[in-house]
């Protein structure tokens, strides 16, 4: 999977997204589905979570549209140099640390898709399931493979104020794989796990 | 110092750019364990993929450049402030040269310092040696794992845990459980059992640094750390916590003597990008 298709072929095959997401995309979309995004890709982490839901800053104080996109929970290394920023590494961050303000940020913002590590919870899942998102699962601490297929830094927003880590950082990726882990249909892989492991866990401690 | 402060810069960028042989070997031998075509071995073949993209173009293998931990064995006679101050300066050096993601945060005006310094930032523990060597040990540990550690006071009885390592067993699957997919699976997994809580938390990171061919030296602890990978392995989280064959990579374990009153158990999660090095002076 994950831009090698030719080598499984008993595997689903990818499919292909064109950022930003559609309403009918975000709906054909199922956990256990992989797929590589193409187009404008969307950072934002612990600070910029807090920010939008404490500050409700308009949508035209953010430089670019964000409609539609893709939040990737991301604090990448960058690289400055003379015409600008480069990425160096960018794999993502753990998404339940901004449990407490994603359901929010997805209604106020009218995210299509939140990407990550580690999956989200209920109130995330349901916002999910209201306003039409998608949960992209990618490979965490692969910031190297990752960064091979962010093409360009298109813009920031927010650089000054929390700095390269937890800046809004706006990219062009190719060909960027993830999984669904948690449709807009109330589907959760992460619960779906947790519930069989702990099933596991209880057996093998008699408790 | 000045050469030494560029050995721990060249120490820094090893680390960040390459894993441990003893964990890569690791990762392609789990991999060939799991199920072909499933998520869990894509997921370990783009791990495996990715570990050799950073080493080759010397770029950091993960984003989180983590928190720079160091234990530093120093001949007698050598100043610990001195060592401690050519560090900082690497350190300082290594953020710009690596580069090293800036991850120090002052707690009181939210300000990040833009060189990975601050105050207690690298953590740094010094031992007194009697060899004639300066051994700087560096460990960068990713937070994503690092917040999934989990620190107890048995007895237990919600998990049944009693205090004997029985109880541990059962303390280490407990965090494991509760960690779920959240600090980057597959799992190095340090334990540590002592009478107090500082000691123990350090115990257990420091449990990290063994290599994950090193046999514990007592047969009860290299028994119930065998013991413990089987049994986190069945518990299907997977690499990634997206279910699979492949939870832990090893599971290591340290005890200092406790107090009849105390029994802490620290379970100190490291992610797969365990990274670690030896800078020999």
């Amino acid at each position: 999977m994950l831009g090698d298709a030719e080598r499984t072929a008993d595997m689903v095959s990818p499919k292909n997204l064109t950022l930003p997401l559609s309403a009918e995309d975000v709906a054909s979309l199922r956990t256990g589905d992989i797929v590589l995004m193409n187009g404008p890709l969307v950072t934002g982490r612990d600070k910029v979570h807090k920010y939008l839901v404490e500050k409700r800053p308009q949508k035209s104080e953010i430089p670019f549209e964000i409609a539609g996109s893709v939040l990737y929970h991301c604090g990448p290394i960058m690289r400055k140099t003379d015409t600008g920023y480069n990425v160096v590494a960018a794999g993502p961050t753990t998404s339940i640390r901004v449990e407490m303000y994603e359901a929010e940020v997805i209604r106020q913002y009218r995210l299509r898709g939140i990407m990550g590590k580690g999956g989200m919870g209920e109130k995330t899942l349901k916002a999910m399931q209201e306003a039409g998102c998608v949960y992209l699962h990618t490979v965490g601490g692969a910031a190297a493979y990752l960064a091979d297929r962010i093409k360009k830094t298109l813009n920031v927003w927010l650089l000054e104020e929390f700095g390269a880590t937890e800046a809004m950082w706006l990219f062009e990726v190719e060909s960027f794989p993830a999984i669904v882990t948690m449709d807009a249909h109330g589907n959760s892989m992460h619960k779906e796990i947790e519930d069989l492991s702990f099933g596991k866990f209880r057996e093998l401690l008699k408790v | 110092m000045l050469k030494l402060r560029d050995g721990v810069v060249e120490l820094y960028r090893k680390v960040a750019t390459s894993l441990p042989p003893d964990v890569e070997e690791a990762v392609k031998a789990y991999s060939a364990r799991e199920e072909e075509g499933s998520t869990a071995a894509s997921m370990l073949s783009v791990i495996a993929e990715n570990i050799r993209s950073a080493r080759e173009t010397f770029r950091p293998l993960c984003q989180d450049t983590g928190v720079p931990v160091f234990y530093v064995k120093v001949p007698v006679g050598l100043s610990h402030a001195e060592l401690k101050s050519t560090i900082m300066e690497a350190t300082r050096e290594a953020t710009q040269k690596v580069p090293l993601r800036a991850n120090a945060v002052d707690v009181i005006t939210e300000k990040n310092s833009g060189d990975n310094t601050g105050e207690g930032f690298p953590v740094i523990y010094f031992e007194e040696t009697s060899a004639g060597t300066l051994t700087i040990d560096l460990m960068l540990k990713g937070a994503g794992s690092e917040n999934a550690g989990q620190l107890y006071k048995l007895p237990l009885p919600e998990i049944g845990a009693q205090r004997d390592l029985e109880g541990v067993w059962r303390c280490v699957l407990d965090a494991v459980q509760k960690a779920q997919g959240r600090g980057c699976p597959p799992y190095i997994v340090g334990v540590g059992i002592a009478a107090t809580k500082d000691q123990v938390t350090r115990l257990a990171k420091q449990q990290l640094m063994r290599k994950l061919n090193d046999v514990n030296k007592i047969v009860e602890l290299a028994e119930l750390e065998q013991r413990l990978l089987a049994d986190i392995n069945s518990l299907g989280i997977g690499p990634m916590g997206l279910g699979g064959r492949t939870t832990a990579l090893g599971v290591k374990i340290g005890v200092n003597h406790r107090h009849p009153a105390s029994y802490f158990v620290d379970v100190s999660i490291g992610c797969w990008a365990m990274r670690r090095g030896r800078l020999i002076w």
